[in-house]
C-alpha cells in the first residue's frame, strides 16, 4: 500500500503581525518522489517548509490551525519531539549558509548534537554524505578547511551533505539553486532526481522551468492558498486553473 | 581603523590615501578638489588634536618616571615610610583584585549577557534589566565604594579585604561584561541559529557550539576592557580593600592589601617629602599595567577580525 509521506490537512499559519500566510492547505505528499512547491513570492511555499519541519516555532506564530500527519502523528502537537523530527525532516536553504566551522565539522555538527560519540561511525557518515552530494571528490583532502572557503556551489552541496548526514526521510529544499551557477545547478538537480529512490524530497524550485524539469507532482501556491495540486507532466501541459495556466505560461508573478 | 569590506567609509579620509579615495570619473571642477582637500587637511588636524592630550600625558609619565624605573623598583617592599624602595605589594596587590574582579564578574555577566541576548523575550522585565545595566553602568565609582563598605564589609562581615575589594569592582565591572557580552552575541548571524536549529541542535547546543566560539573574541575584548577599568579604580577600593601601608604580601582574600592606584593617591597626597621620582614611577607601572591590557584587547579584536568568515 501506498503510504504518504506527509498528509497535510487544513493547515493555517497566521504570523505575530496578523499576516495569515497558509490559508487552510489540503495536500498529500508522495513518497519516493520529488513534490515541487512553486508559485509566485509570498504565496507560502517557504511558510509551509518551515511549519513542515517546526523551525517555524522560532518567529513564534500567533496561529498553527490544522494537522500534518507524519507517521500517523500529527507533527503540529506540542508533545512532538521537535529536535528530533528536524532530523528526520531536513532542509536546504536558499542561500548557502555553511556554519563558520570546518568543512567536516558542517557535516558532523547534525550527529554530534544528536549525541553521537562513536567518531569511526562519524567519520564514516561525513564520508557518504559528501561522496552522495557529489563534493568528496574535491574535499576530502581539506576537510579541516573552514566551509567558507569552498565556492558558492560547493558551499550549497555542504549544506545538502549536513543534512544527509543525519539519513533524514524527507528533505526539502527553498530554492536551493537561486544563488548558483547552471553547472552547480545540474549537480544538484542530477542528485536530486537519484536521490528520490532513498528519499522524500519537496523543493521549491526558482523559476517554472526548474519546477516542470523536476516535478513528479506538484503544488502550485498563490497568497495562502493551494489553487492545483497534481501529476507534474500533466500539471505544466495542461493546468486545469486559470491562474496556473497564466503564471506556468508567464503572464504573471 | 575598520573598514567594512566594499565599502566607501566617509572617515577614510582622515588616512593618509584620501588621494586615491577620490572617485577618478567625477570631473570636479579645480576650486571643488582645492575644497575638498583643504576640509580633509581641517579633519586631519582634528583627528591629531584629540590624539595629542593622550601621547602628551604617557610621554611625560614615561619621561618623568623611567630615572625611578628598576628591578629593585618592581621587586621590593616600600621602605623609609614609603619614601624609598619598592612597590611590590601594591602591584601585586593590583594584580589579586584584577584576578578576585574576574572570578566574579566574568561568569555572572557573560550568564547574563547570554540570556539577554538569547533567550530573554522583549517583555517589560527585560527592558527593565537593561535600563537596570545601563543605570549600574552610570554609577559614579564612589558610590560603589560606600555600597561595598555597607554590604560586603560591614553587613557580610568580609572586614576590609581582597574579597570585599573584588566584589565591589565586579559590580562596577558587570555592566561593562553584559553589554559587550551581548552586543557580540547579537553581532552574530541570526542564519547560523536558524541553520543549527534546522540541523536538530538545541538552542543551547547552537549557543555553545557555534554562536558563542563566534562572539568569544567580542567578549574577552569587554571582558579584558572592563577589569582594565576596575584595576585602575581607587575609589571602589579604598573602604572596601586597599591598606594605607603594608609592607608584606596579603596572605589570604581576607587580608587587605596595597594596590596600585590607591598607593598613587597616598603618595601623592598622605606623605610629606614623598620623592617626585617614586610618585611618577608608580604612575607609570599602572600605567603600563593598563595600557597592556588594553593592547592585548586591541590584538584579540584585530586577530578575530582578520579570521571572520562572515
Amino acid at each position: 500500500m501506498n503510504q504518504k509521506a506527509l498528509i497535510i490537512q487544513n493547515l493555517r499559519v497566521q504570523y505575530q503581525d496578523g499576516l495569515e500566510s497558509l490559508r487552510g492547505i489540503n495536500l498529500e505528499v508522495e513518497p519516493n518522489a520529488i513534490t515541487v512547491f512553486f508559485g509566485p513570492a509570498g504565496g507560502g511555499k517557504s511558510t509551509l517548509l518551515r511549519t513542515i519541519n517546526r523551525l517555524v516555532d522560532l518567529e513564534d506564530p500567533k496561529q498553527l490551525e490544522g494537522s500534518i500527519l507524519f507517521h500517523g502523528k500529527n507533527i503540529l502537537d506540542s508533545k512532538v519531539d521537535v529536535i528530533d523530527l528536524r532530523r528526520k525532516i531536513g532542509v536546504v536553504f536558499s542561500r548557502p549558509i555553511p556554519l563558520p566551522l570546518t568543512i567536516y565539522q558542517n557535516v558532523s555538527f547534525g550527529l554530534e548534537v544528536a549525541g553521537e560519540k562513536n567518531q569511526q561511525k562519524i567519520d564514516q557518515q561525513v564520508e557518504k554524505a559528501l561522496r552522495q552530494s557529489t563534493l568528496w571528490e574535491e574535499v576530502y583532502d581539506r576537510l579541516q578547511d573552514p566551509a567558507s572557503r569552498l565556492s558558492g556551489g560547493q558551499q550549497q552541496r555542504l549544506c545538502l551533505a549536513r543534512v544527509l548526514a543525519l539519513e533524514p526521510e524527507i528533505i526539502m529544499l527553498d530554492e536551493p539553486t537561486s544563488a548558483l551557477d547552471p553547472v552547480s545547478t545540474a549537480k544538484i538537480e542530477g542528485f536530486l532526481q537519484r536521490a528520490k529512490e532513498e528519499y522524500t524530497i519537496i523543493l521549491v524550485p526558482h523559476n517554472v522551468s526548474q519546477a516542470a524539469r523536476m516535478a513528479d507532482f506538484a503544488a502550485f501556491f498563490l497568497q495562502g492558498e493551494l489553487i492545483e495540486y497534481g501529476v507534474g507532466k500533466d500539471f505544466f501541459i495542461k493546468p486545469k486553473d486559470k491562474r496556473t495556466q497564466d503564471y506556468v505560461e508567464g503572464r504573471f508573478g | 581603523m575598520y573598514l567594512p569590506r566594499g565599502s566607501v567609509y566617509a572617515g577614510a579620509v582622515v588616512s593618509n590615501w584620501c588621494h586615491k579615495m577620490r572617485p577618478s570619473f567625477a570631473r570636479t571642477s579645480l576650486k571643488k578638489n582645492q575644497i575638498q582637500t583643504a576640509g580633509f587637511w581641517v579633519i586631519r588636524f582634528i583627528a591629531l588634536v584629540t590624539v595629542l592630550p593622550i601621547l602628551g600625558m604617557v610621554g611625560y609619565i614615561i619621561a618623568k618616571g623611567t630615572p625611578s624605573f628598576s628591578w629593585e623598583f618592581l621587586t621590593q617592599v616600600p621602605s623609609d615610610g614609603m619614601r624609598s624602595g619598592g612597590i611590590l605589594p601594591a602591584i601585586i596587590g593590583t594584580i589579586y583584585l584584577t584576578i578576585g574582579t574576574a572570578i566574579f564578574s566574568v561568569p555572572l555577566g557573560v550568564a547574563a549577557g547570554v540570556y539577554i541576548s538569547e533567550y530573554a523575550k522583549d517583555n517589560i522585565l527585560t527592558r527593565l534589566i537593561r535600563i537596570a545595566i545601563i543605570s549600574l553602568a552610570g554609577v559614579p565609582s564612589v558610590v560603589y565604594g560606600l555600597f561595598g563598605l555597607g554590604l560586603f564589609v560591614l553587613f557580610f562581615q568580609f572586614g576590609t579585604s581582597i574579597l570585599a575589594a573584588s566584589l565591589t569592582l565586579s559590580i562596577m565591572t558587570l555592566p561593562v561584561i553584559i553589554s559587550t557580552t551581548e552586543e557580540s552575541l547579537r553581532s552574530v548571524p541570526a542564519r547560523f541559529r536558524i541553520v543549527g536549529r534546522s540541523l536538530g541542535a538545541t538552542q543551547w547546543q547552537t549557543i555553545w557550539r557555534i554562536i558563542l566560539p563566534q562572539a568569544l573574541p567580542g567578549i574577552v575584548t569587554g571582558i579584558i576592557l572592563g577589569l582594565e577599568r576596575a584595576a585602575g579604580e581607587t575609589a571602589p577600593i579604598m573602604f572596601t580593600g586597599a591598606a594605607f601601608f603594608l609592607p608584606h604580601l596579603p596572605s589570604s582574600v581576607f587580608s587587605a592589601t596595597m594596590a596600585l592606584p590607591y598607593h598613587i593617591f597616598v603618595i601623592s597626597t598622605q606623605i610629606p617629602g614623598m620623592p617626585v621620582e617614586i610618585q611618577y614611577g608608580t604612575v607609570l607601572v599602572l600605567l603600563i599595567y593598563v595600557l597592556g591590557m588594553n593592547v592585548i584587547a586591541t590584538f584579540i579584536r584585530n586577530n578575530a577580525r582578520r579570521k571572520r568568515q562572515w
